[in-house]
């Protein structure tokens, strides 16, 4: 199928990023809710530590898929210790490629007989 | 809390700044949330394990945007980049040959298993401590001694070996059945010598060195059991020793047993063994000597005359090399980190160039956020990009430099020709170029680290900081320095060499050819036979066109310098006290003649001496001068060699030990008067011819000639007279002119370094010197100031490295054939060279300073 997203291309994300991408989807996020969220998402089974989570944030910002936004909550919810990141249309497109790798990956493993075709 | 922290300082410094607070909270927060200790040791061992790898992460991504960064920086100035890594290159080469050399001959053990228990044995007598020991010697020595393991004897010698190819004259190795068990090598075919290979009428048995047994026998292992001719009596092949296995010299192609006739022990004065022994686990050194004095001590009580003052010097296999070879090599070290210096300080000064020509830009980005210590790293990978580009460099330089080291391997040690490039020489390469990026790359960064800051951006920041230009100018005056070391140091080499080649040897070597016959036993047993030998050889020799004479000696001048006997003259008694030695030489008649050494008085040894008729002897107007000073010595008699001697002539002296050693009276005997049976091992066989043409273009002929005489008769050691006079001083003249090939290129080095520095000033003072041209100064003036400056760090760096050279010389004294430390014309050419690379460094600047014009350079501040 061919790739119907930008001209430029977009990076090959890691496993942490592409989760970062996916909690920021719908939210911006401060760097322990970005843990929370994806904590949740995955039922707990995929807790990020602060190390993996801040150089991931560092590519992501370099890279141009993420910003780091000025809004703020709140004041009587804020900590000024906190800085808040927002998805870039580039990084919904990164993680919208990586999406389509992984289904990809999936639909050909069920091809195969690998995992069980869906009911 | 503190302790995660912590941690964090194993981030970059940057990333520290930016997110290690926010990390910190996250981490409170995950802690907080977890329940129990449990809980708590979970998280801590998590989030302690995602920051030691995520820490190295980020080093690597900065690193690698770093060298991406100075790629391409260093790709835009390409001069400077190819100067450094030029620089470097020859830093680290010198370095990494050097000591790759002085690893194989002077560090590295040798090649035998357990070699540091490996000890030689000599007979020590005042004035010289090393000499063969007499087999009876060595049977009391090795009977009475309790801290040898084992002790052997060998003896080099040259066999012929006939059939299987022309015949050939080949280095060997006579060896006791003890010696090679006791070096631990295993035969790679076949076995070594057993202890009944070595007695008297055992049959006779051969090793083969691996090269001899793959040149001359294909490698075929068929070869055991195969009887060869040495010296015409037939050998047993029982083994063949393995690929780089040399002893007891390398060379060595093959090797017999040492037997010893029933009567080799009865004359104590037979000196030609040399002994090597294994110390039992667990003694020193200290204690072998100890007890080797108290034996000696006892033999010298038992046999007072031949035993006189006769001790026993134990010193390590290893150490057996000799003093100037050991000499050389240092001092080619110490010029290799002369290079080294000159081309770090160089480095540092490039470099500092670089960063104060390039501060504006480093300012701008400090400006736009880049983190200090992000500019401080950045510069150190780019000295470390360029030390490892030049670095590899070297080792190319190395590796195409040792061969040409070779000739300072000395061949008297049991190892190979040049060494290998192996882990040892990589790790010093490694070592070399990390202390050379230390030492140049981590100066100009930490000097940005401390001064980039926002006066950089301001213009005309150029007249910052008197104290830079210090360390700039301490910097040349260091160069100029170890340049004027290194001058000093080859050109007193250079000074040696020439005294020594000037050296009168007492004949003229020009145009004689040399090679040697050796007749074996026992075929040529009988002197009739030999003589008939030479007679036949030389009527034909001296029958070719441009040959003008030709004879046989025992041993060619220099190519041997031993064959000494005591002399006794009346009441002069023979003994080991006093100097009443000389050398013994067996010619035939044309020897003086084909090497032009003057006759005094009377005549040589003629045909007509026959071995029946009185014994005669030429010796030598030392000899002369030492027993007869005063009176005519034609007709007088001593005692040499066995019997009273005749004086029929007087001759000019040789330098039989070459130019460097004291060489003893020398006594000439007719060929024909060689005792049958006896002293056997002074009868002639080297052939000297003298022609007017090519005397290399005779070779065929006379190769025709031998063979016609005796078809079996192999020729060896052909050479020129003059290339055996060159190879007297040829570790002399490789070190000469290695050493001045360095010193060349430290001057060259420091002639960059002090250009680079004076262009640098000129651009930095450009606003000064056009207010003093604007002011009427005249260009004469401004060159005077410019190179004023050159000349006074100059004039430092020459004070500096005479002192500093003097010393070297001192140090290496015994290598300066008493060409004094403190030579004049040495230092005053020295001195000029130098003179002459500062003005050559600084004329370009200077010329432009005087040149610029000073309204220009005024507007442009």
């Amino acid at each position: 199928m061919p790739d119907p997203s930008p001209a430029v291309p977009v990076p090959q994300l890691s496993p942490a990023a592409f989760h970062i991408l996916v909690a920021l989807a719908d939210d911006d996020r401060h760097g322990y809710a970005i843990i929370q969220e994806v904590a949740a998402r995955t039922g707990g089974e995929v807790m990020l530590g602060a190390a993996t989570l801040y150089r991931s944030i560092q590519r992501l910002l370099e890279q141009g898929l993420i910003l780091e936004t000025r809004e703020r909550p709140a004041p009587e919810l804020d900590d000024q210790r906190r800085r808040y990141y927002r998805i870039t249309p580039r990084g919904r497109a990164a993680a919208r490629a990586e999406a389509r790798r992984l289904q990809q990956l999936v639909e050909l493993a069920r091809a195969h007989g690998i995992v069980p075709a869906r009911a | 809390m503190g302790l995660y922290r912590a941690l964090l300082t194993l981030y970059p410094r940057s990333f520290r700044a930016e997110y290690g607070s926010e990390m910190c909270a996250v981490f409170e927060q995950r802690r907080r949330s977890a329940g129990g200790a449990a809980g708590r040791a979970v998280v801590w061992l998590t989030e302690g394990g995602d920051v030691l790898i995520n820490a190295a992460a980020t080093h690597w991504d900065l690193a690698r945007q770093d060298l991406r960064f100075t790629a391409r920086a260093l790709a835009r100035t390409p001069g400077f980049t190819l100067t450094a890594i030029l620089v470097i290159a020859l830093g680290v080469g010198a370095n990494t040959a050097a000591f790759s050399v002085a690893d194989f001959v002077l560090l590295r053990p040798l090649p035998y298993p357990g070699s540091d228990r490996l000890v030689k044995l000599w007979e020590g007598r005042p004035g010289y401590s090393r000499n063969e020991v007499s087999p009876a010697n060595y049977r009391d020595w090795k009977s009475a001694g309790t801290v040898f393991e084992s002790m052997g004897a060998y003896n080099p010698i040259e066999l012929n070996l006939v059939g299987e190819g022309d015949p050939d004259r080949l280095e060997a190795a006579a060896v006791t059945a003890e010696v090679l068990p006791m070096l631990r090598v295993e035969p790679a075919l076949g076995r070594v010598f057993a202890a009944a290979d070595d007695r008297e009428g055992a049959p006779g048995t051969v090793l083969l060195s691996q090269g001899l047994w793959q040149s001359r026998f294909g490698g075929d292992a068929g070869v055991l059991g195969r009887r060869v001719m040495l010296d015409g009596t037939p050998h047993v092949v029982i083994g063949v020793m393995p690929r780089g296995f040399h002893f007891p010299r390398r060379g060595v192609a093959l090797w017999t047993p040492l037997m010893f006739r029933a009567d080799a022990f009865e004359d104590r004065d037979d000196n030609y063994l040399e002994l090597v022994a294994r110390l039992r686990p667990g003694v020193s050194l200290q204690a072998a000597r100890a007890e080797m004095a108290v034996v000696a001590g006892r033999l010298e009580r038992e046999y007072p005359r031949e035993n006189e003052q006769t001790g026993a010097t134990v010193i390590r296999l290893r150490d057996e090399l000799p003093q100037q070879s050991r000499l050389l090599l240092l001092t080619l070290c110490g010029a290799a980190l002369c290079i080294l210096l000159i081309a770090c300080s160089n480095l540092a000064n490039l470099l500092l160039a670089r960063t104060l020509a390039r501060q504006k830009e480093l300012a701008l980005r400090t400006a736009l956020g880049a983190g200090r210590d992000r500019l401080v790293r950045q510069l150190l990978t780019e000295s470390v990009l360029l030390a490892a580009m030049g670095g590899g460099l070297g080792l190319l330089v190395a590796v195409m430099a040792v061969p040409l080291l070779a000739r300072l391997v000395p061949d008297a040690l049991p190892i190979g020709q040049a060494p290998s490039l192996d882990v040892r020489v990589l790790l010093f390469a490694g070592l070399i170029t990390g202390v050379t990026a230390v030492g140049f790359g981590v100066l100009p960064a930490l000097r940005a680290g401390r001064d980039t800051g926002l006066e950089g951006l301001r213009d005309g920041g150029g007249s910052s900081g008197g104290r830079k230009q210090r360390l700039r100018a301490v910097l040349v005056v260091a160069e100029v320095m170890a340049s004027v070391v290194l001058l000093v140091s080859s050109g007193l080499l250079l000074r040696a060499l020439w005294r020594v080649q000037s050296l009168d040897p007492g004949f003229r070597s020009e145009g004689v050819l040399t090679l040697r016959t050796a007749l074996p036993l026992p075929k040529y047993d009988s002197t009739a036979r030999r003589v008939e030998f030479y007679r036949r050889v030389l009527t034909e020799v001296a029958a070719l066109p441009g040959v003008q004479s030709a004879a046989y000696i025992s041993f060619l001048p220099m190519a041997m310098g031993g064959g000494i006997w005591p002399v006794s003259v009346g009441d002069r008694q023979v003994g080991r006290r006093g100097n009443n030695t000389a050398s013994l030489r067996y010619i035939t008649p044309d020897f003086f003649k084909t090497l032009e050494i003057p006759l005094r008085a009377g005549r040589g040894p003629a045909e007509s001496d026959r071995l029946d008729g009185p014994a005669v002897a030429a010796v030598s107007e030392s000899f002369v001068r030492r027993y007869w000073p005063d009176a005519d010595p034609l007709g007088r008699t001593f005692e040499f060699a066995f019997q009273e001697r005749t004086v029929v002539g007087v001759v000019g002296d040789i330098l039989v030990r070459g130019p460097e050693q004291a060489s003893e009276p020398q006594v000439y005997l007719p060929a024909t008067q060689v005792p049958d049976g006896s002293i056997i091992y002074y009868t002639p066989k080297d052939l000297v011819v003298r022609s007017s043409l090519d005397p290399t273009a005779l070779l065929p002929t006379i190769r025709d000639i031998v063979r016609r005489v005796d078809p079996e008769q192999p020729i060896s050691n052909v050479r020129t007279m003059e290339e055996i006079v060159a190879e007297q001083t040829a570790s002399r003249a490789v070190q000469a002119r290695l050493l001045g090939s360095l010193a060349a290129v430290a001057l060259l080095l420091a002639g960059v370094g002090i250009h680079g520095l004076l262009s640098y000033t000129v651009s930095n003072r450009a606003r000064e010197l056009a207010v003093r041209m604007a002011l009427g100064a005249r260009r004469r003036d401004i060159l005077a100031i410019v190179l004023g400056q050159g000349i006074r760090l100059a004039a430092a760096g020459v004070a500096l490295g005479v002192v500093l050279a003097h010393a070297a010389a001192r140090a290496m004294a015994a290598l300066l054939a008493s060409v004094g430390p403190a030579d004049s014309a040495t230092l005053a050419v020295a001195g000029v060279l130098c003179l002459a690379m500062v003005i050559a460094g600084c004329f370009f600047p200077a010329l432009r300073a005087s040149r610029a014009d000073p309204m220009a350079a005024i507007k442009a501040e």
